[in-house]
């Protein structure tokens, strides 16, 4: 039954207008297993491939715009945006303020916003406090200023842990809190996106924007890690 | 649903194991899953992904990877507002056209509809039942459907920090049964009111609570 719903597939996929695959592609990417239960398919890019076929013979998603979405997450829209906002931070005292009280809009200044970042809370890392960004229940994260998150930031590992022992999975990120230090962990629950601000590193006084916000990581950004300044006579 | 989605205090997980240069997407397919359900007019309400994607069965979700996950939600709800059949999927052939009418996303709209997102916030003269500073306690609930109060903050003790306005109630609306705006706050639950004393003093959580999930404390 397995076998006749791959040949099914790989027959539709190859003669169906538009799709760009040959039997050759469909084959080259099944996993070389055999399961009889098919409740859920498990070779996740021949479904895929079968459902934008249908889907575009259907007239309900144009592939341009699929590409033109995949370019976006890809190459436009990641953690540089974010760290922009940062160095502006830190060298804009009056952006710094209006960041802290009204996310959205600073960030709007530097024309970043949109989808997944349709409301934004800045929160600040001080020598005293720090703060560390999860979302337990799924994996909400600030697309228009980090992108689309990373594996880890979606594992059951981060998503479990973060909040019961957001010290050990700092310690995992090579990062060991003292234990004055405050740790507050923002919960992602609702559609409120959070993005943290790190502390400048000493050292970087001379530093400017465009040099500043080559060194914000995106880790310091969720909170797992902290910025550190380049070493003395190494190119920002 | 008390599902395996609300991981928030597990422990047997393993480690956090981040990857060095990771790319955006680990394989082409996960790129056109991505966008084919930001791009689909789903005859459904926003955020129903999501909720499809927490009715996985538990052995089934933890397997999964998380495109996975994306891709087996999205082909549920397509079934199940019958804008696509299971033939249709499993066979990769159309079988019908757009019969519902949906808008097709076209490549011009992308960056436009991107950049203008879809807020939650409403601007209604819903009043606040609850105040910055005021404490609050988490209701101890076990609701079968979708909820955003997770598991490990029931029946706990917390202070609300920041009134974030009128918001549309995702655990009402996702489900089909309305919009229900309502307050959602910042609510700040020290670590040892939700894990004991062995947690440090320092130390807290902050979760994202609407006025139907808190009561006065």
């Amino acid at each position: 039954m397995t076998t006749t719903r791959r040949d099914l597939l790989t027959a539709a996929l190859t003669t169906a207008a538009g799709a760009a695959v040959t039997a050759g592609q469909v084959r080259a990417e099944e996993p070389d297993h055999d399961h009889d239960h098919q409740a859920v398919p498990s070779d996740p890019a021949l479904r895929a491939k079968a459902l934008e076929s249908v889907l575009v013979a259907k007239g309900l998603v144009d592939r341009a715009a699929l590409d033109a979405l995949v370019d976006t997450y890809e190459h436009r829209i990641g953690p540089r945006n974010g760290a922009r906002v940062i160095a502006r931070a830190w060298v804009d005292r009056a952006y710094k303020q209006r960041l802290l009280k009204n996310a959205k809009a600073a960030i709007a200044e530097l024309g970043y916003g949109g989808v997944e970042g349709e409301q934004m809370v800045v929160v600040e890392n001080t020598a005293r406090i720090h703060n560390l960004v999860v979302c337990t229940l799924c994996s909400c994260y600030p697309w228009p200023v980090l992108g689309l998150p990373p594996v880890w930031y979606k594992s059951a590992a981060y998503r479990s842990r973060s909040v019961i022992d957001p010290r050990g999975v700092l310690r995992e990120f090579g990062l060991e809190l003292a234990a004055d230090v405050e740790v507050r962990v923002w919960d992602s629950t609702a559609e409120v996106r959070y993005l943290v601000l790190p502390e400048r590193p000493a050292g970087t006084e001379k530093l400017g924007e465009t040099e500043l916000a080559a060194l914000v990581t995106r880790d310091a950004m969720v909170g797992v890690s902290r910025i550190v300044a380049p070493r003395k006579g190494a190119q920002a | 649903m008390n599902g395996v989605h609300d991981m928030g205090g597990m422990q047997d997980m393993g480690p956090v194991r981040p990857e060095k240069n990771e790319p955006v997407f680990h394989a082409a397919w996960e790129g056109r899953v991505f966008a084919m359900y930001w791009a689909i007019d789903g005859d459904w309400p926003g955020g129903s992904g999501r909720y499809q994607r927490e009715l996985i069965p538990p052995a089934e979700y933890l397997r999964m990877s998380y495109y996975e996950r994306w891709l087996t939600s999205l082909s549920e709800l397509l079934v199940k507002s019958g804008m696509v059949t299971r033939t249709e999927l499993e066979t990769g052939v159309a079988q019908g056209g757009n019969t519902k009418g949906r808008h097709m996303l076209r490549v011009d709209e992308v960056a436009a509809t991107i950049a203008a997102g879809e807020t939650s916030a409403r601007d209604l003269p819903v009043a606040a039942r609850f105040h910055e500073g005021q404490r609050v306690r988490a209701r101890n609930v076990n609701p079968m459907g979708h909820t955003r109060l997770p598991r490990y903050a029931r029946g706990k003790l917390g202070v609300i920090t920041r009134d974030h306005g009128a918001q549309v109630f995702n655990d009402s609306f996702v489900q089909g049964l309305g919009e229900k705006p309502q307050h959602l706050y910042s609510v700040r639950f020290a670590a040892r009111e939700l894990w004991g004393q062995e947690a440090a003093a320092t130390d807290s959580v902050y979760v994202d609570l609407w006025d139907d999930h808190l009561e006065a404390a």
